[in-house]
């Protein structure tokens, strides 16, 4: 068996596909947050439990109504986005102008009462959602296995962040976004409708989260913590790449993925902590983080 | 006499607690050019940002071609046609030189297309890839006017154009203000620089303690000058 640094190589590239496929939920879920954050100015607790709705809408959609997993990709984003729609309507516009504090407290809250009230009604263990009969089975590339649905993963979330970077940085919509992120109130004096931005801003930062949700439904289980313990591990992630840094969070998301799994390989008793300790020491040498603006 | 463009009357408005504007009443004809002069925390500023709807309270009435506006939201106020360009000019870092340019909607047809604003600063047409922060200050001016005119808005609030730049810039600044009232435009013009707004106003309101206190047109320049350097005097 070919080895690599003294690893059997199948082992080395399953560990760095199990990366990149944790890297790609880091860099969706953080770009969500670093888009939430540059406009509202609110740290979404609210991320892990929008994800797990992904999850469970998909499972519902499919259990209960026969509505499979690439309808689930379109519905699933689009009822959960609605759903921060409401709280941003209803909720955190009331917050704007206040100490992030307030923000915190109200996007943690909420996600302690979603993860409770689907607890509740769904138990604690997690339910099964299978992969699409289209992406079952694998390829063998020679020096390792490599399961369809998760090349399917890391190729459709990597075409996801692509899409919302480049739309961002260089179409007028994200010139708008990104002003506004600057000066909200001189954008709005130039006629442009900056509360309904700022709405439809928090409802895609959440239809992305649930996007990522959907995706990892037939990876993960789907339980109500699922995205408890992620979302730990992707704030984790924003800080490291920079708060509101688009790029930053993307790149920043697939690379401690794949920090993480070759930990995994080499020291896997590190590889639960890894992430903190680089976040340690970025936050020592720049506090900004790796992409941040130091202004 | 024209229309006029823009009637403010009873304005008040708070930053919190403080109640800056007292009752300003003022009003901008078609196509002239009218300033608002006086000293620093006269309440200028804030009478333009309360006629954008950026101040967080005010009441009074403010009216935009008959339109009364001071209940409306500030991106509704910007679509009767109406464009501010304020004193710390608002260039936005994270765009470049064309973004930035391209940035304000259009509000209303007839604004200057992009060839007549690179004949109006020549400066722009070469930095378009630039940093919008990058610029100097001058070219930062310039390019928080150039934007302004795309809009088609006919009545502009220009906030302190001429502050902190080299006297060749605040010439050409003064050149493209008196071309822009050729071409019709309204402007309200906020200036601590006398001499520059002596020279392209109509009239000046003079301003002191958040309310307009005397008037004076161009046309007695003599005996109103003296008056001008009264309330002006530090």
């Amino acid at each position: 068996m070919v080895e690599i640094l003294g690893v059997p190589a199948p082992a080395l590239f399953g560990q760095l596909l199990l990366g990149l496929i944790n890297g790609a939920f880091y860099a969706m879920l953080s770009l969500g947050l670093a888009v939430i954050f540059g406009l509202l100015n609110i740290i979404n607790f609210t991320h892990g439990a929008q994800y797990m709705m992904g999850a469970f809408t998909a499972w519902m959609l499919l259990n209960w109504f026969g509505i499979g997993y690439w309808w689930s990709l379109l519905l699933a984003p689009l009822f959960v986005g609605f759903t921060g729609i409401l709280i941003e309507r209803v909720l955190l516009k009331r917050l704007a102008g206040l100490d992030h504090l307030y923000g915190l407290l109200l996007t943690f809250g909420l996600a302690l009462v979603i993860q409770g009230l689907y607890r509740n009604e769904f138990g604690s263990t997690g339910l099964p959602y299978a992969i699409p009969p289209e992406l079952r089975g694998g390829q063998n590339l020679g020096f390792m296995f490599l399961p369809n649905y998760r090349a399917w993963v890391v190729v459709v979330s990597l075409v996801v962040c692509l899409l919302t970077w480049l739309v961002i940085e260089k179409t007028r919509l994200g010139s708008y976004l990104r002003a506004a992120t600057e000066n909200p109130t001189l954008v709005q004096a130039m006629g442009i409708d900056v509360p309904k931005m700022v709405t439809l801003t928090y409802g895609f930062g959440v239809a992305l989260a649930a996007f990522a949700g959907v995706l990892a439904a037939p990876i993960y289980q789907v339980s109500p913590l699922m995205g408890a313990d992620l979302i730990i591990v992707v704030f984790a992630v924003v800080v490291i790449g920079g708060m509101g840094s688009i790029l930053g969070s993307i790149v920043t998301g697939f690379g401690l993925g794949v920090v993480e799994g070759l930990t995994k390989v080499f020291w896997p008793q590190a590889s639960a902590t890894v992430i903190f300790v680089i976040m340690a020491i970025v936050l020592l040498l720049r506090p900004a983080g790796l992409f941040g603006r130091t202004s | 006499m024209a229309a006029p463009v823009l009637e403010v009357e009873d304005l008040h408005a708070w930053y919190g607690e403080s109640h800056v504007l007292h009752g300003m009443s003022f009003s901008v004809r078609e196509g002239e050019v009218v300033t608002l002069l006086g000293r620093n925390g006269a309440g200028k500023t804030t009478t333009i940002k309360a006629i954008m709807g950026v101040v967080p309270k005010r009441t009074g009435s403010i009216r935009v071609r008959g339109v009364e506006t001071v209940a409306l939201p500030p991106h509704r106020i910007a679509r009767l046609g109406i464009a501010w360009c304020p004193e710390e000019r608002g260039i936005f870092a994270s765009l470049d030189v064309l973004e930035n340019l391209l940035l304000p909607p259009v509000v209303a047809p007839g604004g200057l297309s992009r060839e007549q604003i690179f004949a109006l600063f020549p400066n722009l047409a070469e930095r378009l890839s630039s940093q919008g922060t990058k610029l100097s200050g001058g070219e930062q001016q310039m390019l928080a006017i150039a934007r302004i005119l795309r809009t088609g808005a006919r009545l502009l609030l220009l906030d302190e154009p001429t502050e902190g730049l080299a006297p060749v810039i605040v010439q050409q600044i003064g050149r493209t203000i008196r071309k822009l009232k050729e071409e019709g435009f309204t402007i309200l013009l906020v200036e601590q620089n006398f001499r520059f707004a002596a020279r392209i106003a109509d009239r000046h309101y003079i301003v002191e303690h958040g309310r307009v206190v005397d008037e004076i047109g161009a046309a007695e320049v003599g005996p109103g000058q003296e008056r001008l350097v009264a309330y002006l005097a530090v």
